[in-house]
């Protein structure tokens, strides 16, 4: 059986192809949003792995718990995204400026 | 090498290469087709760690709902996404000097981390022996004796965020004809409906 390393590893990539692809993508919102979204799954990997290997059940109920919190996000993110779409006519985080900040 | 390690490093593989794609592919239908080859990937090294019932989680709630949600979003909106694109390779350098120095910092974490000797006796809930009770059954024990606050609590996060979602994004637009249910039902049958018999041969 390989090791908890070998999990933390992958997550810990996972989480970093995360903020490397925020990096990447300024300007699409969408894409913005799936790196959250990868972030979070290494996380998720991080407490089931732990949870795992500590025979500890507690990481994989709190993983739902994440898995609820995002997919809320989600939701949300991208009601937001349609709604300054359709008054803005452009998904570019560059013009989210209306209110000035 | 066994076959459960083979089929860990083809998940943890396919998971790297799926989140690599999602973020530098140049189309985002791509984007969110490898990210649910990411999410799938992601379920089968939870199944690979004995975590059934989160896996199929995963896959149902991502895979179904959320990956299928960003598929709407990104072929409802006609957005010019090659303009979108344009200034990628000018990040490129600062995206990979922060990924790599945030990967050397979680490399030393993983390299020197281990167990403390407490943490055995410090586990909340023991994971039960998976031959006498599967995982989840045992899940479903802890959330519905321990945690049903927190469980209630996340009902609650996701009604909240479907009536923010139906409030932001629904309109009323004008000129549009709509059902009207009182209209319908304060409707007179004798007003709108005329019995004519109807001679054989001689027509109306």
């Amino acid at each position: 059986m390989v090791g908890l390393e070998n999990y933390l590893a992958v997550a810990a990539g996972l989480f970093v192809i995360g903020v490397f692809g925020l990096f990447l993508n300024r300007k699409n919102v969408i894409i913005l949003l799936m790196s959250i979204e990868l972030m979070l799954l290494a996380v998720n990997i991080n407490m089931v792995a732990f949870s795992s290997y500590l025979g500890d059940l507690v990481g994989q109920i709190f993983t739902m718990f994440i898995l609820t919190v995002a997919a809320a996000e989600a939701a949300i993110g991208l009601a937001i995204l349609v709604c300054f779409f359709r008054n803005r006519g452009t998904i570019d985080v560059e013009d989210v400026n209306v209110m000035k900040g | 090498m066994s076959v459960a390690d083979f089929a860990f490093y083809v998940f943890a593989v396919t998971t790297l290469a799926g989140g690599l794609f999602t973020v530098v592919s140049r189309n985002p239908v791509h984007s969110v087709l490898w990210l649910i080859l990411a999410f799938i990937s992601a379920a089968g090294l939870f199944i690979l760690l004995g975590a059934e019932f989160v896996a199929m989680l995963l896959v149902i709630v991502y895979v179904g709902a959320v990956a299928v949600l960003f598929l709407f979003v990104v072929m409802m909106l006609d957005v010019d996404f090659a303009e979108l694109k344009g200034e990628m390779v000018q990040y490129m350098p600062l995206g990979l000097l922060i990924g790599v120095i945030i990967l050397l910092e979680l490399g030393m974490a993983i390299g020197v981390w281990q167990f403390a000797d407490l943490a055995p006796e410090l586990r909340q809930a023991v994971a039960p022996d998976p031959q006498e009770v599967q995982n989840t059954a045992a899940l479903g024990r802890l959330i519905y004796d321990d945690y049903i606050l927190l469980f209630q609590m996340a009902g609650l996060v996701l009604l909240v965020a479907m009536i923010g979602a139906i409030v932001l994004t629904l309109r009323h637009r004008p000129n549009i004809k709509r059902q009207d249910v009182l209209a319908q039902m304060y409707r007179d049958p004798a007003k709108a409906l005329e019995l004519k018999d109807v001679k054989p041969g001689q027509g109306l």
